[in-house]
């Protein structure tokens, strides 16, 4: 209960810093949305040349960008203000003074900063869903969306997780400017399907960076594709991702010598 | 600022200073380098599209060609300097660099070239891996338009650079200079040919292409090296990208000198 009220107070801060600057806060809320562009044009490059990608047609391949964009709003909105806060800190030093409040470190460098204006990319999602069930000609079952929430929990998970290990890594190499330029970097190759990629890259995205877990699969789940095994695997992997990022996080604190250590 | 000649006495001593720095930091170049590997998830993904037959003039060899030769041309265009300036702007450091008798840009500069070395150790086992993969055949024969590459090289870096220059000097002016980068960098890499080679846009979008500065930031160099084009169109090219090149430079020098002038070097 205490985290929960905690979290609540870390919203509100960011919530009435981002009201401060109001232009800002319009400026920013419209160019999200005019973000979804270059995520939609490689795709409308691809199947002007082709009718599909893989098994996948324009109408599906648009559920992968759909979530890519969801997932998007959660990494701009919530994990990298709180990146770039982090990473301050261990630069200047001052990670002392979250260190030394009472709770936990990690729940703390989590929630440090949100950026409110990223909501308007759950409508974009929601907006990119219903053009790709127009081009499919049908719509999704209640069912369908319940298990995509689920697979989309799993994904939240695991980008969350990678997360805690970038900024592990924070901890080993001190000056990373573009430790977020690198996050964002391989999390743009999953507004692909992940089957469309030769095996190698595929068993990469799959396994190693958990690119599949994250928009491939709600994706399918949405499309009523998604076998249960697979959702169970996805949800166990989250689950792993998670305790290793906890391990690694401890480590990498216990490691942690303060500024000019 | 001490004139053209003090500059060139310190350039040789700011570029050994830039090398150090750059082998200093070598695992910042190695973050940064693992972040330009889009180029290659393109390659797998275009080598899979064109899997049943090419596309274009693009079969798979020259997809690979073409998205390696992606890596190589912005691991040696890329440019920083645009988060350095605004760093410094913002917290006030600036005031330091305008101490030192030498032009904090060519300061900049002379840092983003310093890192070159670095840089090309990164992409000389591509090119190896590049030429060993799909052999010479995917690579120009044509010995002046290595010259033209040459040249569209230094002009794509130049471009790059102006183009961190001047969203940098708007620090001076604006808040969310960061968010105009950002927005800058989306353009480029749907438009410059970093994602997709610029002939597979439909022809109303090409034309405008061929107008926009992104496609000179790296499709250029890349066509030229890859054989895309003959003397004659590829000249034309060039004359747009350096076109680019001197309002770049245009931009850049009319910004910094009314930018400085509200410069109030916060905290400084």
């Amino acid at each position: 209960m205490r985290y929960a009220r905690l979290l609540l107070m870390q919203l509100r801060a960011s919530m009435l810093l981002a009201l401060q600057y109001r232009a800002d806060f319009l400026l920013d809320g419209f160019v999200e949305i005019f973000w979804m562009v270059p995520a939609i044009v490689p795709l409308a490059v691809v199947f002007r040349v082709r009718p599909s990608l893989g098994d996948w047609s324009f109408g599906e391949a648009l559920m992968v960008v759909g979530w890519f964009t969801f997932l998007q709003g959660v990494l701009e909105g919530v994990i990298n203000p709180s990146l770039v806060t982090v990473v301050d800190h261990i630069r200047k030093g001052t990670l002392d003074f979250v260190l030394l409040k009472p709770a936990d470190a990690q729940f703390l460098v989590s929630t440090a900063r949100f950026q409110p204006w990223q909501c308007v990319n759950v409508f974009t999602a929601v907006g990119i869903f219903v053009w790709g069930f127009v081009v499919l000609g049908r719509g999704p079952t209640a069912a369908d969306i319940g298990v995509a929430a689920v697979a989309m929990v799993a994904a939240v998970a695991a980008l969350y997780s990678l997360w805690i290990l970038t900024v592990s890594a924070a901890f080993y190499v001190v000056r990373i400017d573009n430790l977020s330029q690198l996050f964002n970097a391989v999390f743009d190759a999953a507004r692909w399907p992940v089957s469309v990629f030769p095996r190698v890259v595929r068993l990469l995205f799959t396994f190693v960076v958990p690119l599949a877990l994250m928009t491939t699969y709600p994706a399918r789940a949405l499309l009523g594709t998604l076998p249960a095994t697979t959702l169970a695997a996805a949800l166990g992997g989250a689950i792993l991702a998670f305790a290793v990022a906890r391990v690694v996080w401890n480590a990498s604190i216990a490691r942690y010598t303060s500024a000019g250590g | 600022m001490s004139g053209l000649h003090g500059t060139l006495r310190a350039f040789p001593t700011l570029l050994r200073v830039g090398f150090m720095d750059a082998v200093a930091y070598r695992a910042e170049l190695l973050v940064w380098t693992l972040a330009t590997t889009m180029p290659l998830v393109m390659l797998a993904l275009w080598t899979t599209v064109a899997a049943d037959g090419p596309i274009g003039r693009y079969g798979q060899p020259q997809f690979i060609a073409y998205f390696l030769a992606t890596f190589i041309v912005r691991q040696l265009t890329g440019s920083w300097a645009f988060y350095e300036m605004n760093f410094e702007v913002r917290s006030g450091t600036l005031a330091m660099r305008l101490l030192r008798p030498v032009h904090p840009l060519w300061a900049y500069a002379a840092e983003n070239l310093a890192a070159l070395p670095m840089r090309f150790l990164v992409s000389l086992p591509v090119a190896a891996i590049a030429l060993a993969w799909v052999g010479g055949r995917a690579v120009t024969h044509e010995p002046l338009l290595w010259v033209l590459f040459a040249l569209s090289l230094l002009g794509s870096w130049l471009i790059t650079l102006f183009v961190n220059f001047a969203v940098g000097c708007l620090s001076f002016f604006i808040e969310s200079s960061m968010k105009l980068m950002d927005t800058w960098l989306v353009f480029f890499f749907v438009l410059s040919g970093y994602l997709i080679p610029v002939d597979l846009f439909p022809l109303g979008v090409r034309a405008l292409v061929d107008w926009l500065p992104f496609r000179y930031q790296i499709g250029l160099p890349v066509e030229l090296m890859t054989g895309a084009h003959g003397t004659a169109h590829a000249l034309t090219l060039l004359g747009r990208q350096w076109m680019w090149v001197a309002i770049g430079l245009g931009t850049t020098s009319v910004l910094w000198r009314s930018g400085l002038r509200r410069f109030a070097a916060y905290g400084g």
